[in-house]
C-alpha cells in the first residue's frame, strides 16, 4: 500500500484533521473565515496562475476534496511574497501553510510532476548536493531541457542574447557542463544531509503512522 | 380672554439693529399689529431684557408677549413665561441669516422682518397659554406583560428605581425562551464558551421584589384608560379576575419561533432528528441531565454528525417564509455546535451559513468556535432528505461553486428558524374587510399569520392591541424612539418590537422602563409625552359644532380618541401626543389647542401684506413641520444659506395638523404658492408622529380639487419631503419654487 492510500484510509473522511496533522502549520486552515482578502491580495492570481485561491483551497480541505487539493497545482505558484499573510485578517500564516500542503503533496507523490515550481524545486536541490554547489549552468540548462530537447532549443534560443552577453562579461563559463567546480569537503556535506535525511525520515513515519 | 393686552418686544442684538430698521418694526407692531405696547432692546434675551419682560408682565399687565429675535427654537430658557401666552418672530435664522447683507436686498429683507412681526402678533392674539390636562391619573404602577428575560428585567429596573411593578405572565413560571435554554452565548470576556442563562437569578430577583406582584398563569382581560390611569383586569387560571391600577405599560410579549413544519423542504416535521434551535435545547437539557451526551431522538442513539443550517424560512426572497434576519441564530447555533464538541470533540459539527452574522462579541465566539473545530461551511441548503435514522443534506456551496454539494449520514439537523413577534392582533388588517377565501393565499405570501388572541385587549376604538408596522413587530422607529409604540404610556420591549438576542433585550428592557417611567410622571402633571415632551397643550373640542363625522377619531396615530354613547369623540387628553392631526383632520373645524389652533395659523397667513401683481415681489407660504423642516432652515440660515426673500415661514406641529382651508385661506389673500414641508412618510417613515405626514398628505392630494374650484394651476401647492439634515437642499428647493412660480405668474387673487 502506497503511503498515500495508507493515509487517506487513515483519515477516511477528514481530510481536515489530515491537513492538521501531516501538514506544517495545517491547523491554521479551521480559521480561515472566507473573507477572500489573501486572494485578492496575491500578486501572481492577477496571471491568473491560481486554479484555486488560498481561501478556496482551505474550503476545499474542509469539504473533504482530498484528491483534487493534492493534486492541484495551486499551491506551487505561491512565490512566498507574504501579502496575504500581512493582511489575513485571521492571522493565518497563509504562505507556510502554503508550502505545507506543497511539500505534503509532494510526499505523498501527489503533487504534478512537471509543475515547474516542483521541478525546479528537486533540479536546485539534486543539483546543490551532489558537489555542494549549486551548478548555475546545469541548473538552468535542466529546466530549459525538462519538456524534451525540441522545446528546450525553442526556450535556449529565446535566451541566446543574454547567454551570449554573459559569455563575453565572463560570467558563464561553458565548462562547467564538464562537472564543475565544487566544496572543499564533499564526502562530509553527504554525511551531513544523509543524517538529516535520516531524522525527518523518522519524524514523518512517525507522524504518518499516528 | 376678556383683558388680554399684548406687547411686543423686538430685539437688536445678533446684527438684527444692524441689518433692519427696527424702529420701523416698532411702528409695525403697533400699527398693523395693534398692540399696545411695543419696544425694541439692545439685547433681549440677556438678564436686562428679560427682567424688562418680566416687568412689563407683573407692572403692565401684559398677558401675550410677540418676541422679534432669533428662531423659537432658540434661548427658550430666557423667553420662558409660563403664565403667558408667547409668540416669536423669526427675525435671526428667518430673515437677516439667510438674505445677504447687500444694499439691492435691504428692502426685501426689511418686507419678510415686517411680515414676521405682524405674522407673530396675530398669532399671539389667537393664543391663550396653555393651561395642562387636568383629566390625570396619578398611578405610579408600572404593568409588565410577560415574564421573560426582557419583562422581568423591566421589571427589576423599575423596582430600583423606586416604581411598583405589576409583572403578569401567560405561563406557570418566569423564565420566557430563555428558561428553555440549556446555556447562553457568552455576554462577557473571553467570549469563549457557551454561558450559564441566569434566568434563575432574574426570577428569584423578581419572587424576592416586594415592589414587584407576579401574577403567573394570568392574561390581560381588559385595559382600559389612559397614561397614569389605566384600569387593567387580570384573568388569572382560577377564573378570578384582578383589578389593578396602572400608571403605564410595557409589552415584553416575546417571540415564537418559526414553525419547523413550515420548511418540509428542510426535512422539518418529517424526521424526529430535524429540530429547531428550541428543539436541540431540549435535547441538551436532557443530556446534561444524564450523561452529557447527545442523543438522536428517533433511536436515542449519540449523536457523531449534527449539521446547523442557517437561515432556514428566513431571508426568504420568495416571499413564502420570513424576509428578515432575526440577528440572533448565527450566534445560538455557534453555541450549540460546542454543546457537542465541549463534550465530545470527535463530534462532526457542521454550520452551513450564507453570511454568518456574530452581532455583539460574536465574533470572538465564531473564532473560538473554529479552534474547537466546528466546520464552518459557506453554502445555501436545498434540501434535507431524513432517511431512517440518518439525513442527508443538500446544498449549493457558494465557495467552491459546487450546486450539488451533499452531506451524508448526518444523524440531526438542527433549524436555525426566526422569530415571529407575539405581537396580538394586527389590528390594521382588522379595519380591512377579509374576502373570502383570500386567508390561505395571504398566508403563502409570507405575512405573518394575524394571531386570534389580543394581549392587551385594549378598550380603544383603534382596536384591542398596539400597532404593528411590518412582518407582524409593533410599531416603533428604530434608530428615533425605539420603545415607543402608537399607543401612548404603552412600550414594548423585546424581540416583540424586531428580532433579537438576551443581551439586546436586557438592553432594550432597560430603556423600556425609563421610558413608561417619564410617562406616567407626566401623565400626573398633565404633561404630554414624546415627541413634545412636557407640552401643557392639548385638544379641545366644541362639541356643539361637531358633526360626527368620525374623522378624528379614525385618524387619531395614537387612539387617544373614542366615541360615547352618542358618537361624538371623547378626548383622552393623557394618550395625546399633540400632534394635531385631529385638528387638520376636522371639516368643521371644531378642534384646537390653546397655542395651536386653525385660527393661530390662519391669522398668520392673513396678516401678511401681499404687494399687488405688479410690484413683482410673489408671497410664498411655507408650512414647516416643527420637528425636521423647521430646524432645517434654522440651520440654514445658520450656515447662512440663502434663500428667496419671498417665503413666509410658519412652524405647524405635524404635516398632518394641516387644514385644507389654510391652503384655501391662503390662494384666495393672494399668494402665489404654498411650500408643505413635512418628515417622511410611509413604512421607512421619519414623522415623530408616526403616521401624521402620511395622513397629512392623504388629504393634501385631494387639494387639486380645490385649486381647480378656484381656477388656479396645480403648482401653485407643492408637498415636499424635507429631512433634518437637509440643510443645504431646503434652500435650494425653495428657490426652485420661487423661480418656477416665476413662470406661472402671478396669483389672480391679489388685491381682492
Amino acid at each position: 500500500m502506497s503511503a498515500n492510500t495508507a493515509l487517506a484510509e487513515k483519515y477516511r473522511n477528514n481530510f481536515l484533521k489530515e491537513i492538521e496533522e501531516q501538514v506544517e502549520m495545517g491547523d491554521w486552515v479551521k480559521m480561515c473565515m472566507q473573507c477572500g482578502v489573501c486572494s485578492g491580495s496575491c500578486p501572481t492570481n492577477f496571471q491568473s496562475a491560481w486554479e484555486h485561491p488560498p481561501q478556496e483551497l482551505f474550503m476545499m480541505i474542509r469539504a473533504g476534496k482530498r484528491e483534487e487539493v493534492l493534486t492541484s497545482s495551486s499551491m506551487w505558484n505561491c512565490t512566498s511574497c507574504y501579502n496575504c499573510i500581512v493582511r489575513c485578517p485571521r492571522k493565518l500564516p497563509i504562505t507556510h501553510i502554503m508550502h505545507g500542503i506543497a511539500e505534503y503533496a509532494h510526499r505523498l507523490g501527489m503533487a504534478p510532476k512537471m509543475q515547474p515550481t516542483r521541478f525546479f524545486s528537486g533540479l536546485f536541490w539534486k543539483n546543490c548536493t551532489h558537489t555542494g554547489r549549486v551548478n548555475e549552468l546545469k541548473l538552468s540548462m535542466g529546466l530549459y531541457f525538462k519538456d524534451g530537447l525540441g522545446a528546450g532549443i525553442k526556450e535556449g534560443m529565446k535566451m541566446k542574447d543574454v547567454a551570449i552577453g554573459l559569455l563575453k562579461a565572463k560570467r558563464l563559463n561553458p565548462f562547467e557542463l564538464l562537472g564543475g567546480h565544487k566544496c572543499k569537503d564533499q564526502k562530509g556535506i553527504q554525511a551531513m544531509l544523509k543524517k538529516a535525511y535520516e531524522i525527518e525520515r523518522s519524524r514523518k513515519a512517525a507522524k504518518m503512522a499516528g | 380672554m376678556a383683558d388680554i393686552k399684548v406687547a411686543a418686544y423686538i430685539c437688536k442684538g445678533c446684527g438684527l439693529g444692524e441689518r433692519l430698521d427696527t424702529d420701523a418694526l416698532v411702528k409695525i407692531a403697533q400699527k398693523d399689529g395693534k398692540v399696545p405696547l411695543a419696544k425694541s432692546h439692545d439685547f433681549l434675551c440677556n438678564a436686562d431684557g428679560v427682567a424688562m419682560i418680566k416687568n412689563d408682565i407683573a407692572n403692565e399687565g401684559v398677558t401675550h408677549i410677540m418676541i422679534g429675535a432669533c428662531s423659537r427654537r432658540a434661548k427658550t430658557e430666557a423667553f420662558f413665561f409660563p403664565e403667558n401666552a408667547v409668540a416669536r418672530a423669526n427675525l435671526r435664522e428667518g430673515v437677516v441669516w439667510i438674505r445677504p447683507d447687500t444694499e439691492e436686498a435691504r428692502e426685501t429683507t426689511q418686507d419678510m422682518a415686517e411680515d414676521y412681526i405682524r405674522m407673530g402678533c396675530a398669532e399671539v392674539k389667537a393664543m391663550t397659554a396653555p393651561g395642562g390636562n387636568t383629566n390625570t391619573g396619578t398611578s405610579k404602577t408600572l404593568l409588565v406583560v410577560g415574564g421573560g428575560v426582557t419583562g422581568m428585567t423591566t421589571a427589576i429596573e423599575a423596582s430600583k428605581t423606586g416604581y411598583s411593578v405589576v409583572l403578569v405572565e401567560k405561563s406557570g413560571e418566569l423564565g420566557g425562551w430563555a428558561a428553555k435554554l440549556y446555556k447562553r452565548t457568552p455576554v462577557h470576556e473571553p467570549f469563549k464558551s457557551p454561558a450559564d442563562t441566569g434566568v434563575a437569578d432574574l426570577a428569584s430577583q423578581v419572587m424576592g421584589d416586594s415592589n414587584i406582584k407576579v401574577y403567573l398563569n394570568a392574561t390581560i382581560a381588559k385595559t382600559d384608560g389612559a397614561p397614569g390611569r389605566f384600569v387593567v383586569d387580570i384573568a388569572t387560571e382560577s377564573g378570578a379576575t384582578h383589578t389593578e391600577d396602572i400608571g403605564a405599560i410595557v409589552q415584553a410579549t416575546g417571540f415564537t419561533l418559526y414553525d419547523v413544519n413550515k420548511l418540509p423542504e428542510l426535512g422539518g416535521g418529517k424526521s424526529p432528528n430535524v429540530v429547531d434551535q428550541a428543539g436541540l435545547e431540549v435535547l441538551a437539557k436532557a443530556a446534561a441531565a444524564g450523561d452529557g451526551i447527545i442523543r438522536r431522538p428517533s433511536d436515542n442513539q449519540p449523536v457523531k454528525s449534527v449539521v446547523f443550517v442557517q437561515c432556514a424560512g428566513q431571508r426568504d426572497p420568495t416571499g413564502t417564509h420570513l424576509s428578515y434576519c432575526s440577528g440572533f441564530c448565527c450566534n445560538a447555533s455557534i453555541k450549540q455546535a460546542m454543546y457537542f464538541k465541549d463534550t465530545n470533540p470527535s463530534v462532526d459539527t457542521t454550520i452551513i451559513y450564507t453570511d454568518l452574522r456574530t452581532p455583539g462579541n460574536g465574533e470572538d465566539f465564531y473564532r473560538s468556535a473554529q479552534e474547537k473545530g466546528v466546520i464552518f461551511t459557506k453554502g445555501k441548503v436545498a434540501e434535507v432528505v431524513p432517511n431512517g435514522n440518518t439525513s442527508t443534506v443538500k446544498f449549493n456551496d457558494l465557495i467552491l461553486g459546487d450546486t450539488d454539494a451533499s452531506m451524508v449520514d448526518v444523524d440531526l439537523v438542527v433549524l436555525a428558524t426566526g422569530q415571529v413577534a407575539n405581537s396580538g392582533i394586527n389590528i390594521d388588517a382588522l379595519t380591512k374587510p377579509q374576502v373570502e377565501g383570500q386567508e390561505g393565499e395571504a398566508s403563502a405570501a409570507g405575512t405573518v399569520e394575524v394571531k386570534p388572541i389580543s394581549i392587551l385587549n385594549l378598550t380603544y376604538r383603534q382596536g384591542p392591541d398596539v400597532p404593528q408596522l411590518k412582518q407582524g413587530f409593533t410599531d416603533s422607529h428604530f434608530i428615533c424612539f425605539p420603545y415607543e409604540t402608537r399607543r401612548t404610556g404603552i412600550y414594548t420591549a423585546g424581540p416583540v418590537r424586531r428580532p433579537m438576542d438576551i443581551a439586546q433585550a436586557r438592553e432594550d428592557a432597560t430603556g423600556a422602563a425609563l421610558k413608561a417611567i417619564q410617562a406616567l410622571e407626566n401623565a400626573e402633571l398633565g404633561r404630554a409625552a414624546h415627541p413634545r415632551s412636557g407640552d401643557l397643550s392639548f385638544p379641545k373640542v366644541r362639541l356643539e359644532g361637531c358633526t360626527q363625522c368620525k374623522r378624528c377619531t379614525v385618524e387619531c396615530p395614537f387612539g387617544a380618541i373614542d366615541e360615547d354613547e352618542k358618537r361624538f369623540p371623547v378626548f383622552n387628553e393623557s394618550r395625546c401626543r399633540r400632534c394635531g392631526t385631529c385638528m387638520g383632520a376636522c371639516p368643521v373645524r371644531v378642534i384646537s389647542f390653546e397655542n395651536y389652533s386653525v385660527n393661530t395659523v390662519g391669522a398668520q397667513i392673513k396678516a401678511v401684506d401681499i404687494p399687488d401683481e405688479f410690484s413683482e415681489k410673489p408671497r410664498i407660504l411655507i408650512l414647516a413641520c416643527e420637528n425636521d423642516a423647521y430646524p432645517a432652515l434654522d440651520m440654514a440660515g445658520m450656515s447662512r444659506n440663502e434663500y428667496s426673500a419671498f417665503v413666509r415661514i410658519i412652524p405647524i406641529r405635524c404635516l398632518g395638523s394641516v387644514n385644507t382651508i389654510w391652503i384655501t385661506d391662503a390662494l384666495n389673500a393672494g399668494y402665489d404658492g404654498v411650500m408643505l414641508m413635512g418628515c417622511k412618510s410611509g413604512d421607512e417613515y421619519q414623522c415623530h408622529f408616526v403616521k401624521g405626514s402620511e395622513l397629512g398628505r392623504v388629504r393634501m392630494s385631494k387639494i387639486d380639487d380645490t385649486l381647480k374650484t378656484l381656477n388656479l394651476e396645480s403648482e401653485r401647492v407643492r408637498d415636499l419631503e424635507v429631512a433634518i439634515t437637509d440643510i443645504e437642499r431646503v434652500p435650494d428647493m425653495i428657490n426652485k419654487y420661487a423661480a418656477e412660480l416665476v413662470a406661472v405668474g402671478p396669483s389672480p387673487f391679489k388685491g381682492f
